[in-house]
């Protein structure tokens, strides 16, 4: 066989994939229990989702939903922290803990035949943590240093920044870690109110995906989660009003060889009806390698390793940002060129139906292998229960996305992208920028200080 | 357990091991060349990574970006370079494999005709950027060079990281990869893993039309530096922009699959790796000196070390980091590791062995394994033997082990410490070179 090279070869017929089916039932305390039969391997993934998060921390308590999650696995019964490791580590399982804006998720990835005890580990951290006041202080001590720490990575003092200048006082207006005065002045008694309050099985799901089988899970887990009762309250309260950010910010950062940026704005919620052209649109601009944004910036210019942009879907409506590190000399350029190109997408540049195929294609042609491990298969079944999504969401989830027009791309994006509110945040070397920032039309740039965020 | 497999080498000697799982419709193509910066000389490092990035750039036949064809297919697709090997993978669905050996086997037959000087000056800048983002800019991001550069020699090849020196990318000449590419980039030096939902008859004859007649280059030699030893402890220090000081300790210590290797291993998991570990539980539990521990063995090649890391809380010093440090150390060797951490080790290995079963694609999937095995073990059929190395590690083998290898002071001592603040550091520390 001689191969043709003056021509890619065309993809045959692509093979039919099934998409996890959801067994679910509902123990008595309210604890939703979800299985996905996924045995071509000997291992369970073991998630359970709390869908509370760092936009439940009160005003002024920031970083308390992330401690109290951080404390979980911190002793429970008459157990120490350390005990409780030990017990996980003689199941070779691994324990993740995850806290975002919207929801807390623990996770435990275990051989499938530790079902029983990595269950039982898995509640007593959930359900039964001691939440002691010496491991408290323990725990807030290394997150006050983890602060200290992070003001010498310019991505977090970036990302840190970005959130309190888009959401300002709003639920989503910090990240979860917190900062300096409210971890200070949190107690354990916070952190045991919070667990009471909030981390409760009724708004609880616990997803097991791997070589299980419902009845089973279902059985285990009414065991292993037994006596953990009572109603989560304390619902995210009404919004303020979002602040009006300045067009330019910087934050400086003295010899700094690259300036780390962020753009966007506060744009828009999970439950959108524009979620697939969306993210179609966002394949487009910047989610992917082959996207304008990075091919401008980084294959086109050499300004950078990477240039990426996102829509932040949540319950709330959640930030568009673009993310990029660029050489300094660049910084100016770089912004004008991402400004530029979020524009273009709008309508004065519309998506081709070239460009709108591959990012359509990249979407979906490959969709099979995010379900190709238990804890893939898991954590895509976790997103169904924290967004409210339909059992047949992934299902859908191709034919949806291959619907969406180039029309329907530029009318979400002219609708969900505006160019005169988009903030620019800048952590780099500021008296080396400052000549080039000031030839930017986006005003004379706020100077902050990282210390304050 | 096992990765199940067969092998066949092509006569221009392309190794190709096909390996059949039908649980989800999508195969991963992963082309290693045994090539790294251990085949770079001094003066000229950071060479093999900047090659790298030019494969994504476009062959003779496909002179255009490689990622929008595969992309298109609904592939994932990324390289990665390290001191020992390159690797190319895409994780396609089962109908684009043909695609994605097309694609591949371009550039490895013809990259040079499609290389421009254009290509080349924008790829060395967009990886002099990489190296700001990742090492320059990144609070303690300088350290694995200058802990490099002390643990070997100069004329050693693992004296140097990947990234390289900033100089010697500046000088690089695009004549230099093209000579790279005709010593290096040949179906000779070559091992290509194909996982997944596949019928392993059909492939091999797929694989042959595409990769057989591609021509086998010169043979490379083996780069075998001689052994390190090193002859007293080193002091170093370094300034960065940090807030905390940190202390690196690290030994030489045995090559990837050499005797005593899986027992340093799992030494480094019971010294400093998670919550159950002695110095977590001492540093940061117990006394909250530290705010964090590490340790890894590091396993290339041709030689190893083991390091271990910690960063002091505020009010305390690097030289308490070291004191325990020390002692942990010093008490594994005298006394041996409990049964109970054995017996942990043993299991834990067992249910890392189990997870790595779980990809076909990508870093660390059963393609990347297997093509790992067959270039450095020269026999792909090792996972099972792998995991036996760790199943066989004893109380005694591990204090022994330990007792050889980091109960002595022949080791670097780095400390990290904010600039300007050189008091902070390990007393009589001289100042790292790094760039």
């Amino acid at each position: 066989m001689r191969v043709d090279r003056s021509r890619l070869p065309a993809p045959g017929a692509a093979r039919p994939f099934r998409f996890p089916a959801i067994e679910k039932s509902v123990l008595p305390n309210g604890l939703r229990v979800w299985t996905v039969r996924h045995p071509s391997i000997p291992v369970l993934a073991l998630m359970l989702l709390l869908r509370r998060g760092a936009a439940d921390d009160p005003a002024g308590k920031e970083g308390l939903a992330a401690i109290t999650v951080d404390m979980m696995d911190e002793g429970s019964g008459d157990r120490s922290a350390i005990e409780i490791h030990e017990g996980l580590a003689r199941l070779g399982a691994q324990l993740d803990s995850d806290i975002g804006a919207d929801a807390a998720l623990l996770t435990v990835t275990a051989l499938s035949r530790f079902a029983a005890p990595a269950l039982s580990l898995l509640a007593d951290i959930a359900a039964r943590p001691s939440l002691r006041h010496e491991d408290f202080e323990r725990v807030r001590q290394l997150r006050l240093h983890r602060l200290t720490q992070l003001r010498d990575m310019p991505g977090a003092v970036a990302d840190r920044a970005f959130v309190r200048l888009l959401y300002g006082t709003h639920p989503y207006g910090h990240t979860p870690l917190g900062s300096e005065p409210s971890l200070s002045s949190l107690t354990i008694d916070d952190v045991r109110a919070f667990h009471e309050a909030m981390m409760r099985p009724t708004d609880a799901t616990l997803v097991v995906a791997g070589d299980c089988y419902h009845p089973e899970i279902e059985a285990l887990a009414a065991r292993a989660f037994d006596g953990w009762m009572g109603t989560a309250t304390g619902a995210v309260p009404a919004s303020p009003a979002l602040p009006l950010p300045a067009r330019l910010n910087v934050i400086p950062r003295p010899g700094a060889p690259q300036s780390e940026l962020r753009i966007g704005h506060v744009a828009v919620a999970r439950n959108t009806p524009d979620y697939h052209a969306l993210i179609a649109a966002n394949m487009v601009l910047g989610g992917q390698f082959v996207s304008r944004i990075n091919l401008n910036l980084r294959e086109e210019k050499g300004f950078t390793y990477g240039a990426r942009t996102s829509f932040d879907f949540r319950r709330m409506a959640g930030p568009f940002a673009l993310q990029v590190s660029v050489q300094t000399a660049a910084t100016a350029e770089a912004i004008h060129e991402s400004l530029d190109e979020i524009a273009a997408i709008r309508g004065p540049r519309p998506v081709s139906s070239d460009e709108l195929a591959l990012g359509v294609a990249a979407l979906t042609r490959g969709y099979a292998r995010n379900f190709e491990t238990a804890e893939q298969v898991a954590r895509a079944v976790t997103q169904i229960a924290l967004y409210d999504l339909p059992d047949d969401y992934f299902a859908e989830f191709v034919p949806l996305v291959e619907r969406v027009t180039a029309d329907d791309v530029t009318r979400v994006s002219a609708q969900h992208l505006d160019p005169s509110r988009l903030t620019t945040l800048v952590v780099g070397d500021y008296d080396t920028i400052a000549p080039d920032l000031g030839r930017l039309d986006l005003g004379a740039p706020i100077v902050l200080s990282g210390d304050t965020f | 357990m096992n990765i199940a497999f067969s092998k066949h080498t092509l006569a221009n000697g392309l190794d190709v091991l096909l390996h059949e799982d039908h649980a989800c419709p999508i195969v991963a193509v992963n082309l290693w060349y045994h090539v790294g910066s251990k085949n770079e000389t001094a003066g000229h490092t950071g060479f093999a990574h900047l090659f790298e990035h030019l494969m994504f750039e476009g062959s003779a036949h496909h002179d255009r970006g490689f990622f929008p064809p595969l992309q298109g297919a609904g592939a994932s697709l990324n390289g990665s370079t390290n001191a020992d090997r390159t690797n190319y993978w895409e994780l396609v669905p089962s109908n684009a494999l043909e695609l994605a050996l097309w694609m591949e086997s371009d550039r490895m037959g013809f990259l040079l005709p499609a290389l421009t000087d254009v290509k080349f000056a924008n790829q060395r800048d967009v990886v002099l950027n990489e190296r700001r983002q990742n090492y320059e800019n990144r609070p303690y991001g300088l350290a694995p060079m200058a802990m490099l550069a002390a643990l070997y020699p100069p004329d050693h090849p693992y004296h140097w990281t990947t990234i390289g020196e900033i100089d010697d990318l500046n000088a690089a000449k695009i004549d230099e990869v093209r000579e790279f590419f005709r010593t290096y980039y040949h179906a000779g030096n070559a091992s290509l893993a194909i996982a997944g939902d596949i019928n392993s008859n059909d492939v091999l004859d797929l694989v042959r039309a595409y990769f057989e007649d591609l021509a086998p280059g010169p043979a490379v030699a083996p780069v075998r530096p001689d052994d390190v030893t090193l002859a007293d402890e080193t002091r170093l220090l370094l300034e960065d922009r940090v807030e905390l000081p940190r202390l690196y300790i690290a030994w030489i210590s045995p090559a990837m699959f050499a005797a005593d290797e899986a027992d340093l291993d799992l030494a480094a998991d019971i010294l400093a790796n998670g919550k159950t570990s002695r110095l977590y539980r001492r540093l940061v539990y117990e006394q909250r000196i530290a705010t964090d521990v590490s340790a890894a063995q590091n396993s290339r090649e041709v030689a190893g070390f083991l390091q271990l890391a910690a960063t002091a809380a505020p009010g305390h010093t690097l030289a308490e980091l070291e004191q325990a440090f020390v002692e942990e150390v010093d008490r594994i060797a005298s006394e041996g590791p409990n049964e109970d951490e054995i017996e942990r080790g043993r299991v834990q290995a067992e249910a890392q062995f189990v997870f790595r079963l779980q990809t076909v694609g990508g870093f660390g999937g059963k393609s990347d394994q297997l093509n790992a095995y067959n270039v450095f073990v020269g026999n792909p059929d090792f996972f099972n033997r792998d995991l036996q190395r760790y199943q066989q590690v004893t109380s005694q083998s591990l204090q022994a082990a330990v007792k050889r290898y980091l109960a002595n002071p022949r080791r670097v001592t780095l400390s990290v410490v904010p600039r300007g603040r050189t008091m902070l550091a390990m007393p009589d520390s001289t100042p790292a070179r790094v760039s």
